[in-house]
C-alpha cells in the first residue's frame, strides 16, 4: 500500500467512510493515550524510524487490515458506555498522519457519533485538517533540536515542528509528550527547552522509554538500536518530572 | 416496644418485613471515606491471635484441628472463645478457634473420608450412631438411576450436592436482631395451624413437618445465645445488639449445616439503622461501631467446614461463601449505601485483606460517586471485591435480595435455592460428535448415533446434533438434580436456615454450564475454519484438524458471541422442558468455581485446538490469552450473554495491571469505575475485579509463605493464592492479564 499523500488532509472531496484505514490493530482498554478509558485505533504504517519505537510491528505500511471508517466508528459506539464523560477514541499508530484521508474520515465519523476523538501522532506529516477535526492532539515532540531529532528519528524535525506551531496558533487543545531515553531526552537543559517549546500545551507528559517492545523489532525484522541501558531510572524520571512541575509553575505564575 | 423506640413505620412490626424496616429507617450516605475509624487495641489483639492461629492452621497442612467426637449442631458445644477478655461480638462454630466439627447428614463417607484426609479418625461413637441412619447420600445413590451414575462418574455432571450439604441458602438472619426467637416462633406456629386446615397432600404434609421442625430449630437457637449468656427471645435495643443477635443466627446454621455456601445475606444497611439511633443517642462512638463491625466480620473469617480434598479441587482455597452483599439502590430510587456499607469494606484495612466474607458490591449507575470511587480505591489495595450488577437485578429480585455463593441472586426470606451445580457443556460437544460415546475412554454413555468421523465438519449438521444431546441431557440432569434435592430435604434439611425464611417460600432450582467459551470457539472453528475429525482404531474421535481461522469468543465479535448466546438460550430452554422438584423454577448458571480446572482434565481435545486435559477458563470467561482487542472488548462479549437466561449469575473474572490504567491512583480509581459502569451499562452480570502485576503472583507461585494473606479473586469469590494447589496457581497465572502499555 502506498502512504495516503498528505496534501489531501484538506478535506476536499473526502467521502467519509469510502476510505479504508489500514489498521494494525485495536486496543478496547486504552487509558494511557488521552484523558478516560480510550478504545485506541493503531494505525499501520510510519515514516520515522525512531530508536525507542515500541510498536515496530506497526512502522511498514504494508499488511494490516483495511477497515472502513464507518466500520471502525460503529466498533467504537460498543464502548460508549466506558467513556464517561471524559474517555473517547485514540488515533495512533504507527503515524495516523501517514493516512491522512482517513484518519479525517475515521474523526469525523466519530465525531458523527458523540465520541471524543484525540489524535497521537509526532506530526511528521504536517496535516492541518486532521488536526482541526481532532478534539485533542497528542503530540509526541521527538526532540527540540533538529539534528538530535533526526538521529533520534531518522527523519528530519520540520513537519512535528511545523506542526507545533500550528497548534500553538490555533488555540486548540493539545498535549505534548516526550520519550525520555537515557543519553538522548535525559538532560535538564532538554527538559527546559521542551517546556518552552510546549507553551500553550494543556499538558506535557514525559514518558520514560521503556524496551518490552523489543521482541516486535526482531519480529518485524528490523533492529532495535536501544538497548535496557537506554531505559531510564526511577531516579531520573523523578529528577525530571520535578523540574517540570517547577518550570510549569513559574510559567503559570507569570501569566497570573 | 422499648427496643423499637424511635424507629419509624408500621407495616414491618405488624408482619415479619425486614425490607420494609430499613425502607422506613436507613439514612443513605453520599459522603467518602473520611469518617471511618482505626482499629481499636481489643480489635488489633484478637485479630493478632487470629493470624497466629491461622499461621498454624497453613502449617498444619490446612487443618487446625477436628473435634471428632461430636455431631456438629446447635447445642453440641460448650461456648467457645478466641479471646475472651477482648470480643465483643461472641460465639464459635465448636469448642475452640478454627476447630472444625463433623457434619455426617450430608454423607458419612465425606465425614470419615476427611477427617482420615488429615490424620483423624471418626469416633466410634459417631459411626454407630449414624450406622442405622440413612444420610442425605445414601438416599441419593439409592435411587439414581445408571445414566445418571455414567454421567457423573466421566465427568458430565460434576460437583453435583449429593455426597455434601447444598449450601446456598440465605437465612434471614436479620429478623433474630429485629424480632427476636419468641416472635418468629409464634408467627411459625400460626402458619403451622393454617397448614392443619388444608387438605393434606404430599406437599403440604411435607410443609407442616417442615415448619414443625423450624420452630424446634428456632428454640434450639435461642438456648445456644443463652450459653453465650445472651437472651434473645425479645429483639434488640441496639448495635452491639443488633450484629450479636443476628450473628448467632448465623453462627446456628452454620453449625447445623455443612452447606458448600453458607452466605450471610445483606446486613450493612439493616445494621446502619441501629448504628444512626445510637449515634444520635450518643450509645455508641464511630470508632465503638467500627468495632462492633470489625469484630463481627473476624467472627465470620473463623467459619470452617471440614472437607476432602477432592473437595477441595472443586472448590479450592477452602472457602465457606460469606457472601455479604453491600450496596445497591432502592426501588424508590435512593441508594442502599449507607454509612456501615463503607465500614464492612473498611474492615480489609482494620483487619487485613482476606478472601471471607465475599464482599460483594450491588453496582449501580445511580450509586453515589464516592461510594463508586471508594470501592475501586479498596478493589486497587486489595483485589478482595467483586461487583455485580444492581440496576439487572433490581428489577427481578426487588431492593432487599443478596447474593448466595458467587453470583446466585435471591430475594432474602422470600426466596431459596436448591443448588444444582453444573454440568459440562464443552464435553458434551464432544460426546455428541462421538454419538454417545465418551471421547476419552470410548464408553458409550449417552444415546448411540453414528460418530461424525467425516470432514470437514458441516457446521448445521454438528449443530443439529449436539442440539439433540443438549435435549438428553437436560432431562436427565433435572431429574439428577430432583433426586438430589428431595433426599437432602427428607435427611438434611435446613431447620434453622428455612426458618428465617417465610413459610410459603419461592424456589429456585440452579443448574450450570462450564465451557461456553470452549465449547463457542469450537463451534466457531467448525463454522469458520476447516475441522477434520481424528478418528483411532475404534472409530472413536480423539483430537480434530483445524486449518485456518476463526472468530474467538472474548473480542466483542457477534460471529461467535452470537454462537455462545444461542447456546446458552437453548440450554436454559431445555432445561425448562422438564419439571422440577417442589416446583422450583429453573435458573441456569455460567459459573465455574475452580473446578474449570477438573472439567478440563476429564475433557479431551476440542475442536477450537484446546489440548485434551487442559483447563477451561473460569465461568462465562473467554479461554485464556484468546483475547486480542484487549479487556473491553472481552468484557463486551461476555455482557452479551442475557441475563434472563442465566438468572443464575454469569460470572467474568478479570485481572488488569494496574499501570496501565494510569499513572496515578486517582486516575486508576476513576479508570475501575468507568470500567465497572460501562461493562453494567452493557449488561453484563458479575465482575471479579483483580488489580495486581503477574510478577507478584509469581513470586507468590515460587514462595507462597512471602505472602500469606494475598488475597485473589478466582471465581465468584476469593481465595488466599498460597493455599491453592499448584494446578490452580498455574491456571490463574496463565489466564489473561490485560497488560497492554
Amino acid at each position: 500500500m502506498s502512504a495516503t499523500s498528505n496534501t489531501a488532509g484538506r478535506g476536499a472531496g473526502l467521502r467519509p467512510g469510502g476510505v479504508k484505514v489500514r489498521v494494525h490493530s485495536i486496543e478496547t482498554l486504552g487509558a494511557l493515550d488521552g484523558p478516560g478509558i480510550r478504545t485506541v485505533v493503531f494505525f499501520k504504517g510510519c515514516p520515522m524510524r525512531c530508536a525507542y519505537c515500541h510498536n515496530a510491528d506497526a512502522l511498514s505500511a504494508d499488511g494490516g487490515t483495511l477497515m472502513s471508517a464507518a466500520e471502525i466508528a460503529a466498533f467504537a459506539v460498543r464502548y460508549k458506555s466506558y467513556y464517561g464523560q471524559t474517555g473517547g477514541v485514540t488515533l495512533s499508530g504507527g503515524e495516523p498522519l501517514m493516512q491522512a484521508d482517513a484518519a479525517l474520515a475515521l474523526t469525523e465519523a466519530l465525531k458523527a457519533e458523540g465520541i471524543h476523538t484525540a489524535l497521537d501522532t509526532s506530526g511528521c506529516i504536517f496535516a492541518p485538517a486532521v488536526l482541526d477535526a481532532a478534539d485533542l492532539v497528542i503530540l509526541d515532540v521527538k526532540h527540540t533540536d533538529p539534528q538530535r531529532f533526526f538521529d533520534l528519528t531518522e527523519y528530519p524535525a520540520d513537519g512535528t515542528f511545523k506542526t507545533l506551531e500550528y497548534l500553538k496558533g490555533s488555540g486548540k487543545r493539545f498535549w505534548v509528550r516526550q520519550v525520555i531515553v537515557n543519553g538522548f531526552t535525559d538532560g535538564g537543559e532538554q527538559i527546559k527547552t521542551l517546556i518552552k517549546a510546549a507553551a500553550g500545551a494543556e499538558k506535557t507528559e514525559l514518558l520514560p522509554f521503556h524496551n518490552m517492545g523489543a521482541h516486535k523489532w526482531a519480529a518485524a525484522g528490523l533492529t532495535c538500536r536501544l538497548s535496557a541501558d537506554a531505559v531510564p531510572s526511577a531516579q531520573t524520571m523523578a529528577r525530571l518530572n520535578g523540574l517540570l512541575r517547577t518550570k510549569q509553575d513559574k510559567l503559570l505564575q507569570r501569566k497570573k | 416496644m422499648k427496643q423499637w423506640e424511635g424507629f419509624k413505620g408500621t407495616e414491618w412490626r405488624d408482619n415479619i418485613d425486614v425490607r420494609g424496616f430499613i425502607r422506613d429507617n436507613y439514612a443513605p450516605y453520599t459522603g467518602g471515606a473520611e469518617f471511618l475509624a482505626p482499629p481499636t487495641a481489643r480489635t488489633q489483639k484478637l485479630s493478632n491471635r487470629y493470624d497466629a492461629l491461622l499461621a498454624e492452621e497453613r502449617k498444619k497442612g490446612g487443618v487446625l484441628d477436628v473435634d471428632t467426637e461430636r455431631v456438629s449442631s446447635l447445642l453440641s458445644y460448650p461456648p467457645g472463645y478466641l479471646d475472651k477478655d477482648n470480643e465483643i461480638i461472641v460465639g464459635l462454630q465448636t469448642a475452640a478457634p478454627l476447630c472444625r466439627g463433623v457434619n455426617p447428614f450430608g454423607g458419612i463417607r465425606m465425614a470419615r473420608n476427611a477427617c482420615e484426609a488429615y490424620g483423624y479418625k471418626l469416633s466410634d461413637a459417631i459411626e454407630t450412631r449414624f450406622e442405622y441412619k440413612t444420610t442425605h447420600n445414601d438416599g441419593v445413590f439409592r435411587v439414581y438411576t445408571d445414566e445418571m451414575l455414567k454421567l457423573r462418574k466421566y465427568g458430565v455432571t460434576t460437583s453435583l450436592p449429593d455426597a455434601y450439604g447444598r449450601g446456598r441458602i440465605i437465612g434471614d438472619y436479620r429478623r433474630v436482631a429485629l424480632y427476636g426467637v419468641d416472635r418468629l416462633i409464634a408467627d411459625k406456629k400460626k402458619d403451622f395451624a393454617e397448614l392443619g386446615k388444608n387438605y393434606m397432600s404430599d406437599d403440604n404434609i411435607r410443609l407442616r413437618e417442615d415448619v414443625f421442625r423450624q420452630v424446634g430449630f428456632l428454640d434450639k437457637l435461642r438456648q445456644m445465645a443463652l450459653m453465650y449468656g445472651v437472651d434473645i427471645s425479645g429483639p434488640a435495643s441496639n448495635t452491639l445488639e443488633a450484629v450479636q443477635w443476628t450473628y448467632f443466627a448465623y453462627l446456628g446454621a452454620i453449625k447445623e449445616q455443612n452447606g458448600a455456601a453458607m452466605s450471610l445475606g445483606r446486613t450493612s444497611t439493616f445494621f446502619d439503622v441501629y448504628a444512626e439511633r445510637d449515634l444520635k443517642n450518643k450509645v455508641f462512638t464511630e470508632s465503638e461501631i467500627q468495632e462492633i463491625i470489625d469484630q463481627f466480620v473476624l467472627k465470620l473469617r473463623m467459619g470452617r467446614q471440614l472437607r476432602t480434598p477432592e473437595y477441595n479441587e472443586l472448590f479450592a482455597g477452602d472457602p465457606t461463601w460469606v457472601t455479604e452483599s453491600v450496596g445497591g439502590v432502592g426501588t424508590d430510587g435512593r441508594p442502599l449505601v449507607t454509612k456501615t456499607s463503607y465500614r464492612f469494606l473498611h474492615t480489609l484495612f482494620n483487619l487485613g485483606t482476606s478472601p471471607e466474607p465475599n464482599l460483594t458490591v450491588l453496582w449501580s449507575k445511580a450509586l453515589p460517586k464516592e461510594w463508586k470511587k471508594y470501592c475501586a480505591s479498596v478493589s486497587m489495595r486489595t483485589s478482595a471485591v467483586q461487583y455485580e450488577n444492581d440496576d439487572l437485578m433490581r428489577p427481578r429480585y426487588g431492593d432487599d435480595y443478596g447474593i448466595a455463593c458467587c453470583v446466585s441472586a435471591m430475594t432474602i426470606g422470600k426466596q431459596m435455592q436448591f443448588f444444582g451445580a453444573r454440568c459440562n457443556i464443552a464435553k458434551l460437544l464432544l460426546i455428541a460428535l462421538n454419538g454417545g460415546r465418551d471421547e476419552l475412554t470410548g464408553v458409550q454413555i449417552g444415546p448411540a448415533a453414528p460418530p461424525m468421523t467425516e470432514g470437514p465438519l458441516d457446521y448445521g449438521k454438528v449443530k443439529e446434533r449436539y442440539f439433540k444431546y443438549i435435549d438428553w441431557l437436560s432431562e436427565t440432569y433435572v431429574n439428577t438434580m430432583n433426586i438430589i434435592h428431595y433426599m437432602h430435604d427428607k435427611y438434611a434439611y435446613e431447620k434453622l436456615q428455612m426458618a428465617l425464611h417465610d413459610t410459603f417460600v419461592e424456589r429456585l432450582m440452579a443448574f450450570g454450564a462450564a465451557g461456553i467459551s470452549v465449547a463457542a470457539d469450537s463451534l466457531s472453528a467448525i463454522k469458520y475454519a476447516r475441522v477434520t475429525p481424528v478418528a483411532d482404531e475404534t472409530g472413536l474421535i480423539v483430537d480434530y484438524k483445524t486449518e485456518g481461522d476463526f472468530p474467538k469468543f472474548g473480542n466483542d465479535d457477534d460471529r461467535v458471541d452470537k454462537i455462545a448466546e444461542e447456546l446458552t438460550e437453548y440450554f436454559s430452554a431445555a432445561l425448562k422442558r422438564t419439571p422440577c422438584y417442589r416446583g422450583a423454577v429453573h435458573t441456569l448458571s455460567l459459573l465455574t468455581i475452580t473446578s474449570n480446572v477438573v472439567y478440563g482434565k476429564k475433557t479431551g481435545a476440542t475442536p477450537c485446538g484446546r489440548k485434551s486435559g487442559a483447563p477451561f477458563a473460569p465461568g462465562a470467561n473467554p479461554l485464556h490469552n484468546r483475547e486480542t482487542k484487549g479487556a473491553l472488548a472481552s468484557l463486551n462479549s461476555v455482557a452479551k450473554i442475557r441475563y434472563d437466561c442465566c438468572r443464575d449469575g454469569i460470572s467474568n473474572t478479570f485481572s488488569v495491571v494496574p499501570v496501565t490504567l494510569g499513572k496515578d491512583d486517582n486516575v486508576i480509581a476513576d479508570n475501575l469505575v468507568a470500567i465497572l459502569d460501562g461493562y453494567f451499562a452493557n449488561g453484563g452480570h458479575h465482575l471479579n475485579m483483580n488489580v495486581y502485576n503477574k510478577e507478584k503472583l509469581l513470586d507468590a507461585h515460587k514462595d507462597p509463605e512471602k505472602y500469606p494473606n494475598l488475597t485473589i479473586r478466582v471465581s465468584g469469590y476469593a481465595v488466599r493464592f498460597g493455599i491453592l494447589s499448584t494446578k490452580h496457581r498455574e491456571e490463574v497465572l496463565s489466564r489473561t492479564f490485560f497488560d497492554r502499555l
